[in-house]
């Protein structure tokens, strides 16, 4: 990867991830510049002094929640005010406790809203500016989890299939704008979502994580999983038959 | 602040190993983890690189303080400000191609800037740039009142003072500022001189004010007429550039398994010490290398304190004030070689006298050893109460962070201002290294 073919201009949405943190700091290692949205103001400021220090310049932030809709046009505008993206990566997400989801409907639905809604709302205001450019990576992170539903995880898991099946026909239309669309598919990632989960040796540091979709946006990857090694697990899992998949406890 | 299960958190050297209950994660300065209200005692841990028991709580909480890993500003003035669960591998990564440098540098760069400062570390350099904490501008501290408090020489000086070597037992440290220097260049002319006992150390030794770097390695098995032989290294930075820091690799090597537990005994310790010593064929050689290898020559070995077998390992650390032939050193060496225990590495180096503002500081002036001994039960600990009595007799000090077996009565020879130190710890802090020489 030359300097000159990396990302100059990000957008990063759910910037104070730990994960998209750590892909900020691969771009902002190379001086790019970056254009982050966040829920809380003083995370934001934290992640962005922290980007700037490591080279990145200028750091823009725009605090947002992504459930208010009203808003994305906003972000949208600010984020291609100075000019075309070479990235976007949507990074926000929630991972329900699917206990709950069973118990009270609106658990999953918020679920559903953060992870999906938001992010479909998301993708169709920035795939028209893509589109138009002509140039450029669409990125999400979706998950492993929507690969197969499982009981332990089922609510989230839709949320990030459904992610990936929009991003499927995304891709499709802008392969031919020239546009690449990313499907990011982390498997488990040692962050603050995943606190609650006892460890595994499948864990991965969310630095190995960010460096790993920094590469993938940079090769303009349609689909990626995080680390590597999750496309042959996820494989297997999926071609269990499913008379035998509903009789074990995942 | 996020729970996390409790994974298994220990020390480096897996001795002794205790478990805490719980262990929370700091994660946004911003956000006061509500220190209250959680069942104490609390300790901050962050890469778990103290060797035996003052980063470890058994039946307490540890704060994990990785996550705290943001830079926060770094000016043309050489300072800088971050967040305290950031390691000096990372900082090393961003500060050395701009051409910047630590200000003191450990024997391993997987340490955080919350423990550098905690246990108010030293490097090759102390002879001429004292300890860590003495380059600390200022941190702030949460309480677990709620309070945070910046501290510095000017302001809240005692718990300043206290918190430099105070072992994490004041509060949690947020973020630090310190004072790098330039560097004309990250690569290092090193010399590398055999010496054939203690007394040529010593000569040589007189020499280190015209050397920004100066450690050296004995081989503390041997006796009699080759006691304290070994390899003295010194360095500075080379005027011309060797190396652009490269990114932070893991190592090359990593040991998958505890070795079993004899593996590393007087036999294979002895052959290994005698190939390194003579493997510098001549007397005196000299070279120009990378920082990486010359300040973390075992960071290319992941896991390497798994060498010592799963009943781990203790670090000896001491420093005696210093005498003509060497004095405490050479009867601690004689004791040392005698005893028949597996006593692997021993680096030896004169500290400078730089004092530290550090209450509990370790380094003052004077010679200071650092052995390794395989851990073999009630044998290994008598031999270093052992050494604790030539180290008291001398006026020196064992370095807390090294430790899992100090008596009471020896930190309170080693640390006469441990009265003043203790009026400053937070009443909801403690660790398993304070509650054995403190509170029992």
């Amino acid at each position: 990867m030359s300097a000159e073919r990396t990302a100059r201009r990000v957008l990063i949405v759910g910037a104070t991830s730990a994960i998209a943190m750590e892909v900020g700091r691969a771009y902002a290692e190379r001086g790019a510049s970056l254009f982050l949205a966040g829920r809380s103001p003083e995370r934001l400021d934290a992640v962005a002094a922290d980007l700037r220090v490591r080279g990145a310049a200028p750091v823009e932030t725009m605090v947002l929640d992504v459930l208010a809709r009203d808003q994305h046009a906003d972000l949208v505008d600010r984020a291609f005010a100075a000019g075309e993206l070479d990235a976007a990566l949507l990074a926000h997400g929630v991972l329900p406790d699917q206990a709950r989801c069973q118990e009270r409907p609106e658990e999953a639905v918020r679920a559903l809203e953060v992870n999906f809604t938001a992010t479909v709302a998301l993708l169709t205001l920035l795939a028209n500016r893509f589109e138009a450019q002509r140039r450029g990576t669409i990125a999400v992170i979706a998950s492993v989890a929507g690969d197969r539903g499982r009981q332990s995880n089922y609510v989230y898991g839709a949320s990030k299939g459904g992610l990936h099946v929009f991003m499927q026909g995304l891709r499709n239309r802008l392969h031919h704008s020239g546009v690449s669309v990313l499907t990011l598919k982390p498997g488990f990632v040692d962050t603050p979502m995943t606190a609650g989960m006892p460890s595994n040796p499948l864990f991965a540091s969310s630095r190995r994580a960010g460096r790993a979709i920094f590469r993938a946006i940079e090769a303009r990857r349609d689909v990626a999983y995080i680390p590597w090694f999750w496309r042959p697990i996820m494989a297997l899992i999926t071609s269990l038959p499913e008379f035998v998949f509903k009789r074990l406890r995942l | 602040m996020e729970a996390i299960p409790a994974r298994p958190r220990g020390s480096w050297g897996r001795y002794p190993r205790l478990r805490p209950t719980r262990v929370v994660r700091a994660m946004w300065r911003d956000e006061a983890p509500a220190l209250a209200d959680l069942p104490g005692p609390l300790l901050a841990y962050g890469c778990g690189r103290s060797y035996g028991d003052s980063c470890l709580n058994q039946d307490g909480v540890l704060i994990d303080t990785t996550g705290l890993d943001r830079l926060m500003a770094f000016g043309d003035d050489g300072l800088l400000r971050c967040e305290a669960g950031v390691t000096l591998a990372q900082l090393l990564e961003i500060v050395v191609p701009r051409g910047w440098f630590l200000p003191v540098l450990p024997g391993t760069r997987w340490v955080t800037v919350g423990g550098a400062i905690a246990n108010d570390i030293h490097g090759k350099n102390h002879h001429r740039a004292g300890t860590f904490g003495a380059h600390v501008a200022r941190f702030e501290l949460l309480r677990s009142s709620g309070e945070r408090l910046v501290c510095s020489p000017e302001t809240h000086r005692e718990l300043f003072e206290a918190t430099i070597g105070g072992l994490g037992l004041t509060g949690l440290i947020l973020w630090a500022e310190i004072r790098l220097h330039r560097v004309a260049s990250a690569g290092i002319d090193v010399e590398r001189i055999r010496f054939a006992g203690l007394n040529e150390f010593l000569a040589i030794a007189a020499d280190d004010p015209r050397h920004e770097y100066t450690v050296a390695w004995v081989d503390c098995l041997a006796r009699g007429r080759r006691l304290g032989r070994g390899i003295y290294l010194r360095g500075s930075h080379a005027s011309r550039v060797v190396t652009q820091g490269s990114p932070v690799r893991g190592p090359r090597l990593r040991i998958p398994f505890d070795a079993p537990n004899g593996l590393l005994n007087r036999v294979t310790l002895s052959a290994f010490n005698a190939v390194q010593y003579h493997r510098a064929v001549r007397k005196r050689a000299t070279s120009t290398v990378a920082y990486e290898p010359f300040f973390f020559p075992l960071d290319g070995i992941g896991e390497w304190n798994r060498l010592y077998g799963a009943r781990g390992f203790l670090q000896y650390q001491c420093v005696v004030p210093e005498e003509a032939d060497g004095g405490a050193i050479r009867a601690i060496l004689a004791r040392v070689s005698g005893s028949g225990e597996t006593a692997g590495l021993g680096v030896l180096k004169r500290f400078g006298s730089a004092a530290s503002p550090g209450l509990l500081s370790f380094p003052r002036p004077g010679l200071t050893l650092a052995i390794d001994f395989a851990f073999r039960g009630r044998r290994t600990l008598d031999l270093l109460d052992e050494l604790d009595r030539l180290v008291r007799d001398a006026g020196g000090a064992v370095y807390p962070a090294k430790d899992a077996r100090m008596s009471p009565e020896s930190f309170r020879a080693f640390f006469p201002a441990w009265r003043r130190f203790a009026n400053q710890v937070d009443p909801k802090f403690s660790s398993s290294f304070w509650r054995r020489v403190h509170e029992r």
